[in-house]
């Protein structure tokens, strides 16, 4: 048993003296090195950060609401809480009815951009992967389009038929970047698959401004929802978005492990028993599903995907299993808090929150590229 | 230790419609070390890599007395650890993270790491000599320790079946002797079997007790050192004058000559001014 402790014996390499050994029997385990993991500090200052972008979020606005009391209407509903936040009955109704469901669908969009973000990194096995890279932008770009030319935007059923047209056109994009990508032989590797997408994206920006010049009345219309915006009528977009955000959410979360082993490789990675086309397969379709399914309700915000991925591998290291976990939850308030600088700087018209995420994430993203190359 | 042993039976890989690795039969004993050496293009590294399914091959290749194309990916991972001879080394990963990578074969599908997966990363570690590695960033280690910290992650696989490609290539002299005496000092520890793919044919003699010589795609020659490693041979397969000593335990050392008429050839030049041809001179 302490021949584990000089280390240095055939004792201690032999696998069944290691296996023999009961967790916790002896002092060793103390000084065995932990495994780098998402810890209970990192998870606390991500929701932390939730929490903080989230009543702030719902603090500000035309209507100047206190900070205390939004934050104890929030704790009054959760259950088993009862406190009296002090405010009124219309500033609670501003609070349930308008502002969390927007605060809300910027905490999933941001999450979902900069999770989907990371995994796409982890795939590609390149920072400089961001959810848009297979067509995404492109297919959900014609679909919205296409959508509001026909009219269909102003409504059909009981949807708004622009996210359900921008959805599909993502997913179209999306499967014909990853059927094309496959060789004749039946393989193929991420570099074919990133062309595959460069040229899908090529074709699909083609057909949208084609159709977006031939109907210049709508021009307007299109551009706006191509800068991406957080309007909500209530929390029917949230509903729309949490099905996605939760099971792809899940879905990334449990791939960190598969994704860190994927970083050596294809071929290495299969000599250490992994199966790394289906790895790749199962991340790309929760993170392309998840993307998707935000750019049909927000339009096309940009930068969220690479920044907040970069910006966490630069504080908390580059393990999957903090990026892709921490990147849900930071890229979440950080387009919250975009869209209160959205709302606010040119109050009471809105600016377009991609305006604002570019315009944070470009020098941000610098930043980090040089901070990284000094490191 | 039983039945650790690998065999090719009428392996043939072809590779852009050429055949690479032609009707190869070769049998690795139990605990043996085999050296495949060959010149460039001789089909050594392709013919390993049909251990580990990186090419499709025709005829039968045996792991363990099972059928190596019934093994799945996972399985075979559990028998068989390969060292590449270019590693990708993960930009920022900690080398523990890297080394635990290993255990991957042996977790489920989360590939999270227990406390005995950790201890065992760090029993190689130490075993190697790396303890004090384990927070370092594999990406900012000498060549030396790199390559060491990628054979802790082959080790702790925990496979009978090693193989490494190339294993010396990126060394010095020093650090490659060092590399090479901890895996024979490893291969009696831990009972494996070791496939080498060399270019240094006074590493294959030193160290491999089966030496197996493949050209143009074909084996044409395998057994003890001694036996194989002779000038004729050398001669034939390299083009080069070659003196081989065998020393008593029956290890090989090879030392190349320049060749004769080349050497006359340059002597003649080297009358004109020196520093004309300086390089010249320097090539083996």
């Amino acid at each position: 048993m302490t021949a584990a402790t000089d280390g240095r014996g055939l004792t201690t390499t032999d696998p069944s003296v290691a296996l023999a050994e009961p967790p916790g029997s002896d002092d060793v385990v103390d000084e065995v090195p932990e495994a780098t993991r998402l810890t209970a500090a990192w998870l606390a200052a991500g929701l932390l950060a939730v929490l903080v972008a989230a009543v702030i979020g719902i603090a500000t606005g035309p209507v100047s609401l206190p900070l205390r009391g939004v934050a104890l209407e929030l704790l009054d509903r959760l259950p088993l809480v009862a406190v009296d936040s002090g405010l009124s009955a219309t500033q609670q109704a501003i609070v349930w009815e308008i502002r969390t469901p927007r605060v809300v669908l910027g905490l999933l969009v941001g999450a979902l951009l900069a999770g989907s973000g990371a995994g796409y990194q982890g795939v590609f096995r390149n920072p400089l992967a961001d959810p848009y890279l297979l067509g995404i932008a492109a297919g959900a770009g014609l679909g919205a389009t296409l959508a509001i030319v026909t009219g269909a935007g102003d409504g059909v059923g009981p949807f708004d038929a622009i996210p359900m047209f921008a959805f599909i056109g993502a997913l179209v994009a999306v499967a014909m970047a990853a059927t094309l990508s496959v060789r004749r032989d039946g393989s193929d590797t991420p570099a074919t698959l990133i062309l595959a997408g460069v040229a899908v994206a090529a074709f699909f920006t083609a057909a949208q401004t084609y159709v977006q010049q031939r109907h210049a009345d709508t021009l307007r219309q299109v551009y706006a929802w191509i800068l991406g915006a957080l309007s909500t009528s209530g929390w029917d977009e949230v509903l729309l978005l949490l099905p996605y955000a939760v099971v792809c959410g899940a879905v990334l979360v449990f791939a960190v492990g598969a994704l860190d082993v994927l970083a050596v490789g294809d071929d290495e990675a299969r000599a250490l028993g992994m199966h790394p086309r289906r790895i790749r397969m199962a991340v790309l379709v929760a993170a392309s599903l998840a993307t998707a399914a935000a750019v049909a309700v927000s339009g096309l915000i940009g930068f969220v995907g690479l920044v907040v991925p970069h910006g966490v591998r630069l504080v908390a290291g580059v393990s999957n299993r903090r990026v892709v976990p921490l990147s849900f939850l930071f890229g979440g308030a950080f387009l919250a808090l975009a869209d209160v600088l959205a709302r606010t700087v040119q109050s009471p018209a809105e600016l377009p929150i991609g305006v604002i995420t570019a315009f944070i994430g470009a020098p941000f993203f610098l930043i980090i590229l040089r901070s990284r190359s000094t490191a | 230790m039983t039945a650790t042993t690998i065999s090719w039976r009428g392996v043939s890989v072809a590779l852009g419609g050429h055949d690479v690795v032609r009707d190869v039969t070769l049998d690795v004993p139990a605990g043996a070390w085999l050296s495949l050496i060959g010149p460039n293009g001789a089909g050594k590294t392709t013919l390993v890599r049909t251990l580990s399914r990186g090419v499709g091959y025709r005829g039968d290749v045996t792991l363990l007395g099972r059928d190596a194309a019934d093994l799945g990916v996972r399985d075979r991972a559990r028998h068989l650890a390969v060292v590449p001879q270019h590693p990708v080394i993960p930009p920022g990963m900690r080398a523990f993270d890297y080394v635990l990578l290993g255990r991957a074969p042996h977790q489920g599908l989360r590939c999270s790491s227990s406390v005995q997966d950790r201890r065992r990363a760090l029993a190689v570690l130490q075993r190697l000599g790396l303890e004090t590695f384990t927070d370092r960033r594999v990406d900012t280690l000498s060549g030396g320790e790199r390559q060491r910290v990628v054979l802790a992650r082959a080790l702790v696989q925990d496979t009978p079946l090693l193989v490494l490609d190339e294993p010396t290539a990126a060394l010095d002299v020093g650090h490659q002797l060092e590399v090479l005496e901890l895996i024979a000092d490893l291969r009696t520890e831990r009972e494996l079997t070791i496939v080498t793919t060399v270019h240094d044919l006074t590493v294959a003699g030193q160290f491999a007790d089966v030496v197996a010589v493949m050209a143009d795609g074909r084996l044409v020659a395998d057994g003890a050192p001694s036996a194989v490693l002779t000038p004729d041979l050398i001669g034939m397969h390299w083009g080069v004058d070659a003196a081989c000593d065998v020393d008593d335990d029956g290890s090989v050392t090879v030392t190349v000559r320049r060749r004769k008429e080349q050497r006359r050839r340059s002597a003649s030049t080297t009358a004109r001014p020196a520093t004309t041809h300086a390089s010249e001179g320097d090539q083996p």
